[in-house]
């Protein structure tokens, strides 16, 4: 598969009808390319959630053009049938809160995905822990999620984005409940492995301390983006 | 693939086992609910068998001897017995009353036993676990070891005093009481002798009345309270029949020359089930309607809840691709698995809660195999509340 990484175009987003209708987003275009790592930060309320479920087919645009990789997912409407298929393969998500799955431990936590489209659970387990190992967890595999750290959790979240190789990943303020070391870890684990597996990043941030690091980033405001070029600084 | 529902058991597995051990207490209420009713059958059908009858004769119009009063002439069986078709026909009288001694008083059904040999008379018990049979024509008695009496205590019946000589298993009345066997005229006196004081007022009264006391008829008043005083009713009339005759055809026989009511075995049977204990089997029929609702009720209630704990969880499953049918499984697994451990515990409680019961509690295979079934149904259906909640989960809320 040729990897183009995510173009969105002209993407709207309306809640509501009539006089209550708010205009979440307006007019946004982004393009991330495959191994990039781009920043999309905004004031409170000016649509980075929105746009970020928009990408993630999560709700639907109200207009515009989505392009993941070489599959157009969206041009006024849905092209792809299988939502949650799409998501599953094509779109690892990590949130802002951890929300690992509480029954499940570190590894099977991970696993759940690979296992969901269908791979058999060794071969699942054996990918969970590649890259329980990469983030540097693999000694709390075992752990259920309650045991875990709060950086560890993030850590585990994030092998859980990226254990399907999915072409984009979508991070909502990934680093918010870290401190300034273990954010920049993130950061570095994104960029990581953005580089390593061809994928296209998009972290939504607040977070003072990583937005330095971003080559580019989207400013996002009353539902608009403008693009900027980021100082890129290392970490 | 792993199991969800499984996982999250073992992750919460004190809240499961708890309101399983919860609901498994409600069962295992349902359960010997449900054996209280097979108990009440098996009483019906344990009198008739132990009463060794083909046929049961009682007094004309009347759903005797158990579900109605009925009294016949105690020398009809003579008649009865020269009929084609019958091999025996005894006496026999019932009544229920309390019987006891100083220390023990029960509840029971006494049956007056005409004179003969068990196993060819009917109406005998016809085994005994201790003791012997009746051999003297007055004051002995069999008593059903649920009485609580042993051999050689002695009890009163009315103003007569009696010695068990013997004891029977699982003898009981339609009703659960114990069954306490004494010889026929002993329980005539019982049943329809008067005390002294009606005796003598009634002959009083009959002195008194012009019609029986006449100057030119001397002997009449005498004839008159003998004819008072004695006590020539029995209750019914059991026949056994020959082999080789239906039990239909010398019914009808009976009934057509003898103007009596007669009664045969699934008849009786009939009376019993479908009259004798027929409000109360509605009025179980009512509590097991009311207990399979309200485990219905706290099933969902129990499955809601733990769905609601799951909502987030869910969502992000859902976020992450997890398909429809996926969640509804793990939630009706779950609902599943509730019911099992449920029946389980259920299921054991009747069993050993069962024998405490004063009534009989019979507990059928088959009835524990429907109420598995039910249970399982019940359960199914009351995850489909908490299912529908979780469908409708939109993954967006994992996203903030
Ligand atoms: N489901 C919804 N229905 C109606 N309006 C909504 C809905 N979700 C968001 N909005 C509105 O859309 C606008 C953008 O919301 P969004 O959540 O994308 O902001 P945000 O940039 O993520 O803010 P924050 O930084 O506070 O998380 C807001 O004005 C919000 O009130
Ligand atoms: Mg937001």
């Amino acid at each position: 598969m040729s990897r183009k990484g995510i173009h969105i175009e002209g993407i709207s987003k309306t809640y509501g009808e009539g006089n209550t209708a708010v205009h979440a987003l307006k007019d946004v275009s982004m393009l991330v390319a495959p191994g990039e790592v781009v920043g999309l930060i905004g004031p409170s309320g000016s649509g980075k959630s929105t746009l970020l479920k928009c990408l993630g087919a999560v709700i639907e645009p109200t207009a515009g053009r989505m392009t993941l990789g070489d599959e157009v997912i969206y041009d006024d409407g849905w092209q792809v049938r299988d939502l949650r298929a799409l998501r599953r393969d094509k779109i690892g998500f990590v949130f802002q809160a951890p929300y690992l799955i509480p029954f499940l431990d570190a590894t099977d936590n991970i696993a759940l995905l690979p296992m969901l489209a269908g791979v058999p659970n060794a071969a699942a387990r054996a990918r969970a822990l590649e890259l329980l190992t990469a983030l540097d967890v693999q000694h709390r595999a075992e752990a259920m999620p309650s045991q875990l750290s709060g950086g560890e959790q993030q850590r585990v979240s994030i092998a859980r984005g990226l254990v399907n190789r999915p072409p984009v990943i979508l991070a909502d303020e990934p680093t918010a409940p870290l401190d300034s070391e273990r954010a920049m870890a993130v950061v570095r684990i994104l960029n990581d492995m953005a580089r390593k597996l061809e994928t296209a990043i998009i972290v939504v941030t607040h977070d003072e301390k990583i937005i330095p690091t971003f080559k580019r980033i989207y400013h996002i405001r009353d539902g608009v983006t403008h693009e900027e070029v980021g100082e890129g600084r290392s970490f | 693939m792993i199991s969800l529902a499984g996982r999250d058991i073992l992750h919460t597995w004190g809240k499961f086992v708890f309101t399983g051990i919860g609901l498994g207490l409600l069962i295992g209420v349902t359960l010997v609910m449900a054996g209280v009713y097979r108990g009440m059958v098996d009483d019906g059908k344990a009198l008739l068998d132990n009463s060794g009858a083909d046929l049961w004769v009682v007094q004309q119009d009347t759903l005797g001897p158990y579900a109605e009063p009925s009294s016949v002439n105690d020398d009809v069986y003579r008649t009865l017995l020269a009929m084609p078709g019958v091999a025996q026909a005894a006496n026999v009288t019932y009544l229920t009353m309390q019987v006891g001694s100083a220390e023990n008083e029960v509840r029971a059904m006494v049956v007056g036993i005409a004179p003969g040999s068990p196993g060819t008379t009917p109406g005998w018990p016809p085994y005994l676990v201790a003791g012997r049979q009746i051999t003297r024509g007055h004051y002995e008695a069999v008593v059903d070891i649920a009485a609580g009496f042993k051999v050689g205590d002695r009890f009163a019946i009315r103003r007569n005093y009696y010695t068990v000589v013997g004891m029977t298993r699982r003898m009981v009345s339609s009703s659960g009481d114990p069954m306490v066997f004494i010889p026929l005229k002993d329980a005539q006196e019982a049943q329809f002798l008067r005390d002294n004081d009606a005796i003598w007022q009634s002959r009083r009264r009959s002195a008194a009345n012009p019609a029986f006391n006449r100057p030119g008829v001397p002997g009449l008043l005498d004839a008159v309270i003998t004819s008072q005083s004695s006590n020539t009713f029995v209750n019914a009339v059991l026949v056994t029949l020959e082999p080789g005759h239906a039990p239909e055809e010398v019914a009808a026989a009976i009934r057509r020359w003898k103007r009596l009511t007669v009664y045969t075995r699934s008849q009786m049977e009939g009376i019993l089930v479908g009259k004798l204990i027929a409000t109360s089997s509605r009025q179980i029929a009512m509590f097991l309607v009311i207990l399979a609702v309200v485990s219905a009720a706290i099933v969902a209630f129990i499955i809601y809840s733990l769905t609601m704990d799951k909502i987030r969880e869910i969502a992000v499953l859902k976020l992450i691709g997890t398909r429809n049918c996926t969640i509804a499984a793990m939630i009706m697994q779950q609902s599943l698995a509730l019911g099992v451990i449920g029946f389980v515990v259920g299921k054991i409680s009747a069993t050993f809660s069962a024998p405490v019961f004063p009534k009989y509690v019979l507990l059928t295979p088959m009835d524990s195999v429907a109420g598995f079934f039910a249970v399982l149904a019940i359960c199914i259906l009351a995850s489909l509340v908490a299912i529908r909640m979780a469908l409708m989960v939109d993954p967006a809320e994992a996203i903030g």
